[in-house]
């Protein structure tokens, strides 16, 4: 698999970190990860670098992740990226209205690496 | 703190804006399904999930006192996540600062001497991520009921009171050493 660099949006420094190791447990070897603690910040990252895979959170302050995939998919950005929402929020209803915003994929948390396999691995540019 | 401020941040950030027909049709049967909602099983099962889950440990309910309350000089971390929608409260989780840094350590594999951001934030998420295991173990609340974010607070001998709560659930946990107090607290319910 080549290189991947994956953009994690969490207000959590800590589930960011979690979230990376999670996707170097899946088998992601060759990661190359950015930051951002919330949808304003992606924005801002995503103007500036290139990435293959983008993993949110929904629920943060100043914009929630609903909303930055809608302004992504608006605006352009990041253009067939494949973004999978990781979140608190599991019902039918979020995880339609995330999927109607442009998401691809769903992870709810507490998540296992497996997990983040199973949903993660089969959107990446190598499969 | 009060957890009306708690609530009022759920409901401006929209967070239950989502309802609106659901709401309605919800209004008779959450409290016709308070057994559900109140079962203390509920949290037992969202301990377990998350600390299994994230932590890789094994908890256990403890008979033990009040980590918290019970020793007021001694620094501790409180966690407050809120729920705005069909049901409105809190889920708090409060631990001593030792038991803070040993679960932000099995979170992040990192060594922690105090409570610093690292910390606070890992707590928080733990708070988050128990507060949304437990309404999605009741169908209605994990469509129609949403989360704050977490609050922490730090500090020593301080008090969370609710006002006539709908229902109070407040459980102990452990593994190993460490304690730590999970509450669900309802202050209204539609």
């Amino acid at each position: 698999m080549r290189e991947i660099r994956a953009l994690i949006v969490d207000d959590s420094s800590v589930m960011r970190k979690i979230v990376e190791r999670s996707l170097r447990q899946a088998g992601v070897e060759s990661l190359v990860v950015f930051e951002a603690g919330s949808g304003i910040d992606a924005l801002e990252v995503l103007k500036a670098r290139q990435v293959d895979l983008i993993l949110s959170d929904i629920n943060m302050p100043s914009m929630d992740g609903l909303e930055f995939v809608r302004q992504l998919r608006g605006q352009q950005l990041a253009a067939g990226v494949p973004v999978v929402m990781i979140t608190t929020e599991s019902s039918e209803e979020h995880v339609k209205q995330a999927i109607q915003a442009g998401a691809m994929g769903y992870i709810r948390k507490p998540f296992t690496a497996d997990q983040v396999k199973q949903r993660v691995l089969s959107l990446l540019p190598a499969n | 703190m009060s957890l009306n401020g708690v609530r009022q941040l759920v409901q401006q950030d929209g967070l239950g804006s989502s309802i609106g027909e659901g709401k309605r049709r919800m209004t008779m049967t959450l409290r016709d399904s308070m057994q559900v909602v109140s079962d203390p099983e509920n949290v037992d099962a969202s301990v377990y999930e998350v600390f299994g889950t994230m932590l890789g440990v094994e908890c256990q309910g403890a008979q033990s006192e009040d980590p918290v309350s019970a020793v007021s000089s001694i620094e501790s971390v409180t966690a407050v996540v809120g729920f705005g929608g069909i049901l409105s409260g809190a889920c708090v989780f409060s631990c001593d600062a030792g038991a803070a840094q040993q679960i932000a350590g099995l979170m992040t594999g990192m060594e922690f001497a105090s409570v610093d951001e690292v910390v606070k934030d890992g707590i928080g998420e733990i708070c988050n991520m128990l507060a949304g295991a437990w309404k999605s173990k009741v169908p209605e609340l994990s469509a129609n009921c949403g989360l704050s974010v977490p609050a922490v607070i730090t500090g020593c001998d301080y008090d969370l009171h609710v006002q006539a709560p709908e229902f109070k659930l407040r459980h102990v946990y452990q593994f190993g050493e460490v304690l730590f107090k999970v509450m669900i607290v309802c202050d209204g319910l539609l």
